[in-house]
């Protein structure tokens, strides 16, 4: 290393609105400042994926892990750390209070992690092409123009297995064979950067850490399937990845990496970026190929499949982010290294955004068959604030829940499909006791129908009439033979739906009745037993437990609350609003919700 | 979807800027390009002036009943022009788990506006939004662009202090 010590801040969205940029600003001008620049390296890199522990700053080459870093305390970053090589402790991560951990591999969140995918973020600087490049970037690209002839890139595509990572889990190289197989005289390489599962954000960080990777897989497939223009379709609503997407295409075009004749040979290739504008259902892939062609993003029926008939009909290769982001390691290590990591029917690692009620909320690799127990309990540190844990939902708005009882399932394709829910595109949610299942059958029945495109009758009314069914179980005017109703009509939206949306927009409601049958007859019965919907509870303050302390009544919204200080407190019930504030206020536990 | 044209008689005659005009000559020759236009408008404007949508229409050579189709399917195109502010709540699911629905509704209640509109005095405009892929600092808004995270709903008159001034 020419520099004594790197230090790498996350640039990701989630620490920079928690102030990484300042941080980094910090220690620009201090290292000038003692004219330590050219002793340290700064760097600003992707997200590390520890994302509720940010901002976070990495020194190397010892790989000390600080977290929780503000802008204050930079100046004793430096003194202590890089003038005097000594960490500074009270900035470690250090969960038990017990050892301190200073590593990376020592910290549980990162020991069951495995890194394909995300290999690069947080490690390099993104902006910087001869950072990529440092760490084998572009090799595979030479490989495959120097070395490898189409059907051995198709190979030893086949050989690692890898299968979609947007949703459906199709076999990529089939994909890219189907496309090559095609004769036409015009063919399109198309990236899914649209990420449109609520609660996901793993493409987001791969593109905004390591958007050459996806830039080069692209260009493999071009090469591969014989096609010269590439498209990444991406959310407007991502603007950093935007940003870096364009910087990397512009550094990589410079050099001769994009563009005319890409390194000296007769291949030419371009990528262009199009900006989708919030729409769910452009996340489908014929959908997508409308909304690039500047349409009305609306689904048509498959077959024809875009690898045969796709961007403005001819043979389109379309893949998510994170499948392309795999390609390149496939490449340079081979289809059968790849191949072994993994299970029987999938094969590699899966990003998935760890959120909800997780006390290490983040981004995680891990490889496929790893137990929902190792991901939640020991990477992601088990529930909060002593709760229980209720389920996990994968899939967003297409997939189910998983409950205790199959903790110990190895994830992987066929299993969640097993247990009546997907794989997805990496969203997963933790649920506990505090969460009503109804209401989150409702929330996803909510977000289908306000996102179906209306083309097609069984999407557009039977994801009404499904919403309306679950909508009245919350307000207490279900009817026992509702239930019926509901599956039936779920069947109905499966088989004749035109896309994935309508034919998956019941799972979540098929698969919370099937594992949480109880919580939906207490919801028929008149309670939600989680105290959410706000139509079937009401709050109360009991006389004996309450002191007078007054913080319910300065904390309630709306003034619902009265009563003197060391006198009992009333809930005037035609004034609350049911938010809740009051419990959460109430140290003497003398709010009832019931 | 969500977007309604409201074609109303007293519309300002807003035209395309040169720069906007350029930028249409430059995509004009490109297939699929009306989306990143309308892009572009908007970005200029903070939303799509309907009087501009003709304009696009005769410029780009499509039908005006086009533009408006694809304006209306698509969450992002607005057709009426936002506050000085905007703040979007995150109704993403890892966000919602949250409580972010709580906090929308303390916004819309604190500023008395409905959820998707501007208050009177053209201040601030409140709006839902999904997953702004911050979803490890849940709930999340966004201030103007800006994320913020881990906000509760008793934080609401504090951020709305900070910019009423
Ligand atoms: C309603 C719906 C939404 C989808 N959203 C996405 C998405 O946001 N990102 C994505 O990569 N794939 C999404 N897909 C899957 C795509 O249709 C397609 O399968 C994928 O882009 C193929 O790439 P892969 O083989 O690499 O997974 C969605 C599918 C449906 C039905
Ligand atoms: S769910 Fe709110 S940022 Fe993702």
């Amino acid at each position: 290393m020419a520099f004594k010590n790197y230090i790498l801040v996350c640039a990701g969205t989630g620490c920079e609105s928690d102030g990484a940029l300042k941080i980094n600003e910090e220690f620009k001008t201090q290292l000038e400042e003692l004219g330590l620049d050219g002793e340290a390296q700064l760097v600003k890199t992707g997200c590390f994926g520890f994302c509720a522990q940010g901002p976070i700053v990495k020194i190397l080459p010892d790989e000390t892990f600080y977290v929780m870093v503000k802008p204050e305390d930079v100046k004793e970053i430096i003194e202590e750390h890089i003038i005097k090589g000594r960490p500074v402790e009270r900035l470690l991560y250090d969960k038990e209070q017990k050892t301190i951990k200073s590593g990376v591999e020592e910290i549980d969140f990162y020991q069951k992690q495995f890194r394909i995918v995300l290999r690069n973020c947080g490690l390099i600087n993104p902006a910087s092409i001869d950072e990529y490049i440092a760490r084998e970037g572009y090799g595979a690209l030479e490989k495959v123009l120097f070395e490898m002839t189409p059907d051995d890139v198709i190979t030893e595509l086949e050989k690692s297995g890898l299968r979609g990572r947007g949703g459906a889990g199709f076999p990529t190289f089939r994909k890219w064979m189907f496309s090559k197989g095609v004769e036409s005289d015009q063919k399109y390489i198309v990236c899914n950067a649209d990420e449109g599962d609520p609660g996901a954000y793993m493409d987001r960080s791969t593109l905004e850490g390591d958007p050459h990777s996806v830039l080069e897989a692209m260009t493999i497939a071009g090469c591969t399937v014989g096609a010269d223009t590439g498209y990444i379709y991406i959310r407007a609503e991502y603007p950093l990845a935007i940003e870096r997407l364009e910087n990397a295409i512009e550094q990589a075009t410079e050099y001769g990496l994009l563009g005319e004749n890409i390194l000296g040979t007769d291949f030419s290739f371009t990528i262009e970026l199009r900006l989708g504008a919030g729409a769910f259902v452009c996340g489908e892939e014929t959908a997508l190929l409308t909304s690039i062609e500047g349409n009305r993003g609306m689904p048509t029926t498959r077959p024809p499949f875009p690898a045969v008939k796709g961007l403005w009909g001819k043979p389109t290769v379309i893949n998510n982010v994170e499948t392309w982001a795999n390609v390149p390691v496939i490449i340079l290590k081979g289809g059968d290294w790849f191949g072994n990591i993994g299970t029987e029917t999938s094969k590699g690692t899966k990003v998935f955004a760890l959120t909800g009620k997780i006390k290490n909320s983040g981004l995680i690799e891990v490889p496929m068959g790893t137990t929902l127990r190792e991901i939640i309990y020991d990477i992601g540190g088990g529930i909060p604030n002593g709760k229980k844990f209720k389920a996990a939902q994968t899939g967003g708005p297409s997939g189910g829940v998983i409950t205790a009882d199959y903790l110990d399932t190895p994830i992987d394709y066929q299993t969640l499909a097993d247990l009546g829910s997907i794989m997805g595109s990496g969203g997963l949610i933790v649920m506990d006791e505090d969460d009503c299942i109804v209401d989150v059958a409702k929330f996803y029945l909510d977000f289908t129908v306000d996102e179906s495109c209306g083309k097609c009758s069984p999407c557009r009314i039977g994801g009404r009439t499904l919403y309306n069914l679950v909508d009245n179980l919350t307000k207490g005017l279900g009817a026992e033979e509702d239930f019926d109703k509901m599956l039936e009509l779920s069947k109905a939206m499966k088989t004749a739906s035109l896309c994935g949306l309508g034919q998956t927009a019941s799972n979540p409601v098929v698969s919370t009745l099937k594992y949480f049958k109880d919580e939906y007859m207490a919801h028929l019965a008149g309670t939600c037993p989680a105290g959410k919907c706000k139509d079937l509870v009401n709050y109360s303050i009991i006389a004996d437990n309450c002191v007078g302390c007054t913080a319910c009544a300065r904390r309630c919204p709306v003034q619902a609350i009265t009563g003197v200080i060391k006198g009992v407190h009333v809930i005037d019930q035609t004034k609350c609003i049911k938010c809740g504030q009051c419990v959460a206020a109430c140290k003497f536990k003398a709010v009832l919700v019931g | 979807m969500k977007n309604s044209v409201k074609i109303n008689g007293d519309v300002e005659q807003i035209s395309l800027t040169q720069e906007l005009k350029d930028f249409i000559k430059l995509w004009k020759s490109k297939p699929g390009n009306l989306i990143m236009v309308l892009h572009q408008v908007q970005e200029h404007f903070g939303y799509i002036p309907e009087s501009t949508a003709f304009e696009v229409a005769r410029l780009l050579n499509v039908p005006v009943a086009k533009i408006f189709g694809v304006i209306t399917f698509y969450h992002f195109f607005k057709l009426t022009k936002p506050g000085r502010n905007k703040i979007a709540v995150c109704l993403g699911t890892a966000c919602y788990l949250k409580g972010s629905g709580d906090i929308l509704n303390e916004f819309s209640r604190q500023l008395n506006v409905e959820i998707g509109e501007t208050t009177a005095d053209g201040e601030f405009t409140v709006e839902a939004v999904r997953c702004v892929g911050c979803c490890g600092l849940a709930p999340v808004i966004t201030f103007n662009g800006e994320v913020v995270g881990r906000v509760s709903s008793k934080d609401v008159s504090g951020i709305l202090e900070k910019y009423m001034i």
